[in-house]
């Protein structure tokens, strides 16, 4: 809905669609300046991180997975990673190899969800994929094949594509024999070649140019492109341990919003996500994915955030091509899991969730009981920088008629792939008054 | 002239997205479904939205807001059939643990100002609140019996799915009995099947994402598992996760007693929400 009247312009979506969860959108512009912006989430908070408390630390992985069904495993990943931290548990490289396997999964099963089904119609002018599969079967069927290909490699892993069943802390429950995995390098190879024409695609969109100026935060891992571990950097030169970033960004609950937002040092907003991770890391991708990135025009930092479906589409490059280097080197870890012994203390773990950096922290008594919980989801510290965006993407669009610059607003907070199911976890449910 | 397609619209209340992304997982079938119905409200996936009646609504999530419990209320009106999908809609979710806790706890933990909230004290599963036509269950729902309960919905016919329990599942599949003959602790003799017993396959007790089985012995199972030395509170944990709230598990968790409190009911330290330095 949109609607304007004399000096002040009211631009609002009240069932923002196409994003994970539910939320709205509003922006008001007096006399041609934007004086409000407002992501306003209307997601029910589920208080995680009281209900962990007093549970077994053997169960956050799959109580926390339940935050979010499109990436479950960044949940699982993160919450191990902090509970091996606590209890002093290193994994071996095999373990760690194999959730590499299966976070590739979950990367390109969110991602080709995002460019194909959430994000291309909106360059394409269509309402959804279903009426761009009306104009170009072709295009979203070669998106739906990706999508199977990374549940595929998920139910081979994880033994289910939502919420697997087979991650523990310490490492898995079993190793999948290695004929499963080597089934899946066939796959993979045509989700590579997929991922490749997704990228010739994309980037022929005919793309806004609205950059922004962000503060790119993600993880570095020893010249690997970042996905289940690695060390908080930023684009000021910020390089600290996950326990250092988790002290550091300080989360706010302010009346006027409806989220907590996060902020370096409590007062930089900062950006996470596929143009975080490609500008800190973009030197370290395979040859496949830096091609296709340089053939789609990308330089080693992108920001227009209307381009992250490019980013998004060589990061799927990177994932099939990673993911089949994996398959190929699978040796099953034996035993598949290391002994996690409790005792009293904290831990952090940060990952690469496909939205970007998640981290859980937690501290845990003796006999491993969980006393207390922090999750910090990609979206409560991307929530600023998308407002931000937003008011940008306004300003130079005030010639837009209000349908086309409603829409245009829409396509700006899905370039960030919101998961408001994530940040519901304890954002509020206040409504926003003028 | 064709018949008018029927209409689908799909609702999300407090959950995770996961059994309504179950539909869009349906690869091979997402194309051939959108032919076959008009997708008339459905956010995660499309801007264009139709206005009701529609023949057919399925419901994602819990009711644990006032804004929520109107909500659904103006959907059954507007609906010819309403399924709720998962373990959220059919038994109040993992959310719904905040069901044993002493009110207002959890908010003060998560938030900094929980004044500024309006949540109820509980998360009750649709049933609660409005009539419903079909309860799907599973955490997350089974892609197969998602497409049969669309399919025999807009058919008006039963959907064809069984209500035993995990254990016909793992016998089918050949998976030796965890708890028999490995002394695990397992939910599958109580638990809905569904999911094709995939946990015990990878060596793994179920851990009841189905929620109970239709005549769930769960008093017996507790007995077994108390015989292997499973502690109370070892017990009230196991039985309550996603479907704390179905009744046969909430029983079993309640018969804890005060384990129940050591878990779930005691005020935790709050989260570190600070001032901007």
């Amino acid at each position: 809905m949109s609607h304007g009247s004399g000096s002040r312009r009211t631009i609002g979506v009240e069932g923002l669609s196409r994003v994970e969860g539910e939320g709205s959108l509003r922006v008001v512009v007096h006399d041609g300046t934007v004086t409000d912006v407002a992501l306003e989430i209307f997601e029910p908070p589920r208080y995680f991180e009281a209900l962990l408390v007093g549970r077994h630390f053997t169960e956050a992985p799959d109580i926390t997975a339940r935050i979010c069904g499109i990436c479950p495993v960044a949940y699982q990943m993160s919450a191990c990673a902090a509970m091996e931290d606590a209890c002093g548990v290193t994994v071996d490289e095999r373990v760690a190899s194999l959730r590499r396997l299966l976070y590739c999964g979950e990367w390109i099963q969110s991602h080709a969800l995002h460019v194909y089904l959430l994000h291309a119609p909106d360059f394409l002018g269509c309402a959804d994929a279903v009426e761009l599969a009306e104009r170009d079967r072709g295009a979203v069927e070669r998106g739906l094949d990706l999508k199977r290909i990374g549940n595929l490699i998920m139910a081979t892993v994880g033994g289910r594509a939502i919420h697997p069943v087979n991650v523990r802390v310490g490492g898995f429950y079993r190793a999948p024999a290695p004929d499963a995995v080597a089934a899946l390098a066939e796959p993979l190879r045509r989700a590579r070649d997929a991922a490749l024409a997704t990228v010739a695609w994309v980037s022929g969109f005919d793309i806004p140019d609205v950059p922004g100026t962000y503060r790119f935060v993600a993880l570095r891992d020893d010249g690997r492109y970042p996905i289940e571990r690695g060390r908080p950097c930023s684009s000021e030169g910020l390089d600290v341990s996950p326990a250092e970033f988790g002290d550091l960004a300080v989360e706010e609950q302010v009346a006027r919003s409806t989220a907590l937002h996060a902020r370096l040092g409590g007062r930089d907003p900062y950006l996470t996500g596929p143009l975080a991770r490609y500008a800190l890391n973009s030197a370290t991708l395979p040859p496949i994915a830096a091609q296709a990135a340089a053939e789609a025009g990308l330089g080693p930092v992108c920001s227009n955030p209307f381009q992250s479906i490019v980013v998004r589409s060589v990061e799927l490059v990177f994932a099939c091509d990673e993911a089949l280097a994996l398959v190929e080197a699978y040796a099953p870890p034996d035993p598949p899991a290391v002994d996690v012994v409790p005792r009293r203390g904290a831990g952090t773990g940060v990952t690469e969730a496909p939205r970007g950096l998640l981290l859980h922290r937690y501290e845990i008594d003796e006999d491993g009981t969980i006393l207390q919980a922090r999750i910090m989801p990609p979206t409560s510290q991307n929530q600023l920088t998308i407002e931000a965006d937003l008011r940008r993407v306004v300003q130079d669009g005030l010639d837009l008629g209000d349908d086309d610059l409603q829409w245009r607003c829409e396509q700006a907070v899905r370039n960030h792939d919101p998961c408001i199911s994530c940040a519901a976890h304890f954002l509020d449910v206040s409504v926003l008054t003028a | 002239m064709a018949e008018p397609r029927p209409s689908l619209a799909v609702w999300k209340f407090a959950s995770c997205d996961g059994c309504q992304l179950t539909l869009l997982d349906c690869e091979d079938e997402l194309l051939t479904l959108a032919a076959a119905v008009q997708i008339a409200h459905f956010t995660e996936m499309s801007r264009a939205t139709v206005a009701g009646p529609y023949d057919l609504s399925l419901v994602e999530g819990s009711i644990s807001t006032p804004a929520d419990a109107d909500r659904i209320v103006a959907i059954r009106a507007n609906s010819r059939r309403l399924v709720t999908i998962g373990a959220c809609a059919t038994a109040g979710g993992i959310q719904g643990l905040r069901n044993f806790a002493a009110s207002g706890t959890y908010a003060e933990t998560v938030y900094a100002h929980p004044e500024y909230l309006a949540s109820l004290d509980t998360s009750t599963p649709i049933s609660a609140h409005v009539e419903v036509d079909y309860e799907l269950h599973g955490c997350p729902v089974d892609r197969r019996q998602l497409l049969e309960v669309i399919a025999a919905s807009l058919a008006g016919r039963a959907p064809v799915v069984p209500g035993h329990s995990v254990c016909q599942e793992c016998k089918g599949r050949g998976t030796v009995c965890l708890l028999v003959a490995g002394a695990t602790p397992c939910l599958g003799p109580v638990t809905r099947s569904g999911c094709g017993a995939l946990c015990p396959a990878v060596g793994r007790g179920c851990f009841g994402c189905f929620g109970p089985a239709d005549t769930a012995n769960t008093a017996s199972l507790a007995t077994q598992l108390r015989r292997q030395g499973m502690a109370p509170i070892e017990m009230a944990r196991l039985f309550a996760t996603f479907n704390a709230g179905a009744p046969a598990f909430r029983d079993e968790v309640s018969a804890q007693g005060g384990a129940v409190q050591v878990a779930f009911g005691r005020t935790p330290r709050s989260r570190n929400h600070e001032a901007p330095r």
